[in-house]
């Protein structure tokens, strides 16, 4: 196994802080792991602005790969293109579902000026009963990437990952 | 870790954990990004654009901050945060763009700069004092900037372009979510109306502003007012609220917030934002 392929692997177990049933690689913002005059480069991207989870991130990524043995870790930092909850895998999707979190549904594509909604989105099913008779209460929940979710069979609320 | 001494691997030097303050560690938020400007491109113009684009995010950011624990539902309250959260990320990259460019840094512009040099427009600075007030600015504000981000997404700057770009998806969320308040404070019972109708009335003579442009259209996009338009009147007609009709507040000898010359409420903004690096501004934690 060659060193990038070793450092990935390893980098890719690196828990989000946020979402600690699923890994950088599953939330799809760790987007690359390279060798650069023989320090390790691992590059992630935020999934808004505003998170302040990526300093958390970055240090949790330099200390698993330092540990391992990596003596020179750099970790950088990748605007464009902005994150996409599409990125998220097939497999984090599943965690993220058995953590009670509804994964997101596509992301919208668009061309030409976003149009604005007034109206509800669409409903999503119910990572606890499975139904889909769902509305949803906020479009903002514990963090910027979630959204606020109620079951109207089991009456539970929940959160989804919201599609960007 | 003692009681007493509950901060002191805060301070640890070798320490990864001693963040989450002021000066304390923050990484730039464009660490490992080319920042690179394109040779046609003019470093300061671009300089100063991004810092008007930020003060404007960083600002507002504040205002919606101050109404943390005010909001009338424990739902409200979480997406204000979240949406002055996106705010305030959008306002590091900006203000980090600014200065790498003018070698100064993203803190030094934030806390150490006085009223005449932030560039925002007006518009942000003001103190809300009604609910309404907060989601009819709000409403206009994230429709505008929305607008242009979809332009700069474009920019020749690759920098600038990629903040946008990201910015789109959550000023989407924030249109979103300040047009439906609208609407049903609008559309709501006669004095919900009533109340919604005075906001925006008392926001409008700000709005002329935000259609200003200072530097070459080939940096800062111009932007057709009708395209926000459509999007106000639609969200207007459906709230079934008049589209004000006041004259726009004047420029003082010809110049508004971009030129540096702000309202009154804005000092009252910078005291409370930088009264904690003001007091010590070699502090760390």
């Amino acid at each position: 196994m060659t060193t990038v392929t070793r450092a990935y692997e390893l980098a890719a177990t690196v828990r989000d802080p946020e979402l600690p049933m699923l890994t950088l690689a599953d939330l799809g913002i760790l987007r690359d792991v390279t060798e650069h005059d023989g320090a390790v480069v691992a590059t992630i991207t935020p999934t808004y602005s505003g998170c302040p989870a990526m300093r958390e991130i970055s240090a949790d990524l330099e200390h698993t790969l330092r540990r391992a043995g990596f003596a020179d870790v750099r970790v950088r930092t990748r605007l464009a293109p902005p994150w996409s909850s599409d990125w998220i895998t097939s497999d984090g999707r599943r965690k993220l579902a058995e953590a009670g979190i509804a994964p997101p549904e596509p992301a919208p594509r668009r061309s030409g000026p976003i149009p604005i909604t007034l109206a509800a989105r669409s409903r999503v099913t119910c990572p606890r009963c499975g139904a889909d008779d769902t509305v949803q209460t906020a479009a903002f929940s514990s963090t910027a990437c979630k959204s606020l979710q109620r079951c109207r069979v089991c009456d539970e609320p929940f959160e989804q990952v919201k599609a960007i | 870790m003692t009681d007493d001494t509950p901060y002191d691997h805060l301070s640890d030097g070798d320490s990864e954990d001693h963040r989450w303050a002021f000066g304390t560690g923050f990484t730039d938020p464009l660490e490992g990004i080319d920042t690179t400007v394109p040779d046609s491109i003019d470093p300061e113009q671009l300089a100063t654009y991004c810092l008007m684009l930020g003060d404007d995010a960083l600002i507002y950011s504040h205002r919606l901050q101050q109404w943390m624990t005010r909001m009338p539902e424990l739902e409200e309250e979480t997406a204000l945060a979240n949406i002055a959260l996106d705010l305030l990320g959008q306002a590091r990259m900006l203000l980090a763009r600014a200065a790498g460019i003018e070698e100064t840094t993203e803190d030094a512009l934030a806390y150490f700069r006085i009223e005449n040099e932030y560039r925002n427009v007006r518009l942000v600075e003001r103190l809300d004092t009604d609910f309404a007030e907060l989601v009819g600015r709000l409403f206009i504000f994230s429709a505008w900037r929305l607008a242009l981000f979809e332009k700069l997404a474009d920019s020749r700057d690759p920098v600038l372009g990629a903040i946008a770009m990201k910015a789109v998806k959550e000023l989407t969320y924030h249109r979103d979510y300040a047009a439906q308040w609208v609407v049903r404070l609008g559309d709501g019972t006669e004095i919900s109306h009533g109340r919604m109708q005075d906001a925006l009335d008392t926001t409008w003579p700000l709005v002329d502003e935000l259609f200003e442009t200072r530097l070459p259209a080939s940096l800062e996009p111009a932007l057709d007012r009708s395209e926000v338009d459509i999007v106000l009147d639609t969200v207007f007609a459906t709230a079934t609220l008049d589209r004000p009709e006041v004259p726009a507040r004047a420029a003082v000898a010809g110049k508004t917030g971009r030129d540096g010359v702000h309202t009154e409420d804005l000092g009252y903004v910078l005291a409370d934002l930088q009264s904690i690096a003001r007091q010590d501004p070699e502090a760390r934690w």
